[in-house]
């Protein structure tokens, strides 16, 4: 790959998806075009950047995609699952037990891994929320993975990544060599295809977001852009799940780190508060 | 250092997993079958079992089921590693007291998760992208 080829597909995928590659990131879109490039036929990276300037669409979609689709599996990190178990939902119990409502949104879905892990904990209280409605919608920028996710069926390797045995027992029907998540899991979980860089007012507001392991690929001002976007789709008293290598310090105040959770957040209404606190004096000075 | 038994009457399997187990800091006692596998543990209980199923003399799940009715037999963390995929089969196990479950094929990651699932090996530093 040239350079030239290299400052093409960097500035392609910076304006298409705001994936934001460094200048030394050659392996991770060789490694990951290549086969896209053989899979259509196509010599090499050279080739498919020359099809890609023809114009060709089809292979610029499919580029996006390759390279903002990310490993994941399920329980990925262990940690943020704990957070979702033992901080947040019992929090959410506790304030909206009147509303029996709870919305979750899995910001990058992927191939449907985090959204249906949410769902297996979710199941497992389930005498907690019995008569609730519960909703997880997972978006992701690529169709491609959402149809994956959607179909909820992973190979035997897959779902022997992170997942417990007794959940796989519990929550997968054997197909084969694959393995389909139980249509009741499924059913919990609605797929949109969206573009974080775009507006996504239109989905409303959320109780949690899980935002994780996506952010990392975008410049600062992207970073800052959309931390304000999500901090008006998360309910006040909401939380905000990031990836371990992702915080909001030093970028935005409109959201606080959780105390000793390592990558949860919750909106900052430092400010709401501040404003009556200033009030008191004047009242105790009055008496 | 920990003990991992592995039991397998495949020599290739058990050189492959003695390789694998050895490099998460896990000494490796090899057995070929349930029956010596059985005595390996009433000499030393070891704090893992990688077990096979089907096996000559004595199969996994009956090693299973007799090691867990040994004094201290409950303590070993005992990962099934199987070309038994069947659903039937995982769950016979999980009712026999086995602690995890693979299904064969197998490759590092795959026993470092099921590891890490049972509290064998720690947890790793979160990955990223």
């Amino acid at each position: 790959m040239t350079p030239a080829d290299y400052e093409y597909l960097r500035k392609l995928l910076k304006d298409q998806s705001g994936l934001d590659l460094s200048a030394d990131k050659q392996y991770l879109i060789e490694s990951r075009l290549l086969p896209l490039a053989r899979k259509a036929g196509l010599a090499g990276i050279p080739d498919l950047v020359a099809r890609m300037k023809g114009g060709s669409s089809s292979h610029i979609a499919q580029v996006v995609e390759a390279m903002t689709t990310n490993e994941t599996f399920f329980f990925r990190d262990k940690v943020p699952f704990d957070h979702f178990r033992d901080t947040i939902m019992p929090e959410v119990l506790k304030a909206r037990a009147a509303r029996k409502s709870v919305r979750i949104w899995c910001a990058a879905g992927s191939t449907g891994q985090e959204p249906y892990s949410l769902s297996m904990c979710l199941k497992e209280m389930s005498a907690q929320l019995a008569g609730w409605r519960v909703e997880i919608v997972a978006t992701d920028l690529s169709n491609e993975v959402l149809e994956k996710s959607k179909a909820g069926i992973y190979s035997q390797f897959e779902v022997q990544r992170g997942l417990p045995i007794q959940m796989l027992v519990k929550y997968f029907k054997q197909s084969g060599e694959t393995w389909q998540v139980n249509p009741e899991l499924r059913a919990m979980v609605q797929h949109r295809q969206l573009n974080l860089l775009h507006d996504f007012s239109q989905l409303g507001t959320f109780d949690v977001i899980f935002c994780r392991n996506v952010l990392i690929y975008f410049d600062q001002d992207t970073k800052i852009n959309i931390f304000n976007r999500l901090a008006r789709s998360v309910e006040g008293d909401g939380f905000l799940v990031l990836g371990a290598a992702e915080t909001v310090v030093g970028l935005t105040d409109t959201f606080k780190p959780f105390p000793d959770k390592r990558g949860l957040y919750r909106p900052n209404s430092a400010r709401a508060q501040a404003a009556p606190a200033l009030t008191m004096p004047r009242v105790a000075a009055g008496r | 250092m920990r003990t991992c038994l592995v039991v397998d009457d495949s020599s290739v399997v058990r050189k492959i997993a003695r390789r694998i187990l050895e490099g998460m800091d896990f000494q490796i006692v090899e057995a070929e079958d349930g029956a010596k596998a059985l005595e390996a543990c009433k000499q030393a209980m070891p704090e893992a079992v990688l077990l096979d199923w089907n096996m000559p003399v004595m199969d996994g799940y009956e090693f299973l089921g007799h090691l867990r009715r040994m004094p201290g037999g409950d303590a070993p963390k005992v990962v099934f590693c199987t070309t038994e995929n069947g659903i039937d089969h995982i769950s016979r196990a999980i009712h026999a007291g086995a602690n995890e479950y693979i299904m064969k094929p197998f490759d590092k990651d795959i026993i470092a998760a099921k590891f890490q699932e049972v509290g064998l090996v720690p947890l790793p530093e979160p990955t990223v992208a």
